[in-house]
């Protein structure tokens, strides 16, 4: 097995679900109404929790301990997409990355459940019943909203069209692709960039949204990389400003 | 007085003592977080799963359990957390889900029929009047592994333990 592509692929998978995890717990106290707040905590808590089960494989390859590689890396060493970043802005932003990130994530955990790297087969087993009710959450809105009045569905419409070539970045390929799908790990970004786009295209067609033709859309690449936007480093030392204080203080 | 040999049927009785710490009458094996005990010579060696990946409870369960296996006089213990038999909401005992119905939570129904018909969650039975004229308000509620329904019958919110 190629262990750097290995780690590459349990890094960038780590990062999105720990920066997006932080994002939605930027809605906690804020959501538009309580249930909604809620929603996006527990979202916030789950991806946490799954960003740690992942920096604790990768400790046991020999990487740093989850808190030192979560609290002490700047933002050109993150490997994150460059979706899972943005502010949150209005909440129709934050639902519809929330959409298009996690119906991507369900996918990429289903199609884990068969990956020959036993602990990432094993994890994807767990993952993937608790990623049905974020998927479920999702969708459920997207459905109510993207059909409901005017205002709701233009601005639905609005935030589906910038978010768009962010969410395609989700899917820019790790230079050791090959060996990955080769020695059965994980069958690969582009599988993966087909499937999603079946499934979310089967919901949008339940609403009055409309998506945009593929063709036209240039991804935002670069986040895999290290190459991020503006954003992610402010966000990166908020998260971590009260673990810099003293790194080595008992929790 | 002969001597008893400890058996790992001791040690999952010892560890009905260590409760569920959101949920008071749950013990850790009814709620089926506990997937293995090994004992080898006087090491002895519990293996746990939690019931999300993001249960912030884990740590809390784990240092419990260490300290029911020294309440009674085992000096080398090892908690081992891991996915190997990853929990699914039919792990739960039937006393497990007796349990959770008492203290006001509708218990999980078998994940396999939500896999067959979406509308199970949707329309939860209700764990005060065991009506079926509910909704769910949010699948997401106090804490990660239960979601928020409303009764009609009985008006009443209850909560109920997610099918995972």
């Amino acid at each position: 097995m190629n262990e750097i592509g290995l780690k590459e692929l349990l890094y960038k998978m780590a990062d999105d679900l720990l920066i997006l995890g932080h994002r939605n717990s930027e809605w906690t106290g804020m959501g538009p109404l309580l249930e909604e707040d809620i929603a996006f905590s527990s979202m916030a808590q789950d991806k946490v929790g799954q960003s740690l089960a992942l920096y604790t494989i990768l400790h046991q390859l020999g990487e740093q301990d989850p808190d030192t590689v979560a609290f002490t890396r700047n933002a050109g060493q993150f490997h994150n997409c460059i979706l899972v970043e943005l502010p949150n802005q209005e909440y129709d932003f934050s639902l519809i990355r929330h959409f298009l990130f996690d119906m991507a994530d369900a996918l990429r955990w289903e199609m884990l459940t068969q990956s020959s790297y036993e602990p990432l087969s094993l994890l994807a087993k767990k993952v993937r019943g608790e990623l049905r009710y974020h998927t479920l959450h999702a969708t459920t809105w997207m459905k109510q909203l993207g059909s409901a009045t005017e205002t709701s569905i233009a601005r639905l419409q609005q935030s589906l069209t910038t978010v768009t070539p962010f969410a395609l970045a989700i899917f820019e390929e790790s230079p050791y692709e090959k060996e990955i799908i080769e020695s059965g790990v994980f069958e690969g970004e582009k599988v993966l960039m087909e499937k999603w786009k079946l499934k979310i295209a089967d919901v949008i067609s339940q609403t009055q949204l409309m998506l945009p033709d593929w063709k036209t859309i240039t991804p935002m690449l670069g986040g895999r990389t290290g190459k991020h936007s503006e954003h992610l480093q402010p966000m990166l030392e908020e998260m971590s400003e009260v673990f810099r204080i003293d790194p080595t203080a008992e929790w | 007085m002969t001597a008893h040999t400890l058996t790992t049927a001791d040690i999952y009785a010892w560890l009905e003592e260590v409760k569920d710490p959101e949920i008071p009458v749950l013990s850790l094996v009814d709620l089926g977080v506990i997937t293995g005990v090994f004992m080898e010579g006087d090491h002895i060696k519990v293996e746990m799963t939690p019931t999300f990946v993001g249960c912030p409870a884990m740590d809390f369960m784990k240092g419990e359990v260490l300290d029911v296996l020294k309440k009674h006089g085992i000096k080398d213990a090892e908690v081992e957390i891991n996915f190997k038999h990853a929990w699914s909401s039919d792990n739960i005992s039937e006393k497990g889900k007796l349990a959770l119905k008492k203290y006001g939570f509708a218990p999980p129904p078998p994940t396999s029929e939500i896999l067959t018909d979406l509308s199970i969650l949707e329309h939860a039975t209700c764990p005060r009047c065991t009506g079926t004229n509910t909704e769910m308000k949010s699948p997401f509620g106090p804490t990660l592994c239960r979601s928020l329904h409303y009764c009609f019958d009985c008006r009443e919110a209850f909560e109920q333990f997610k099918p995972v």
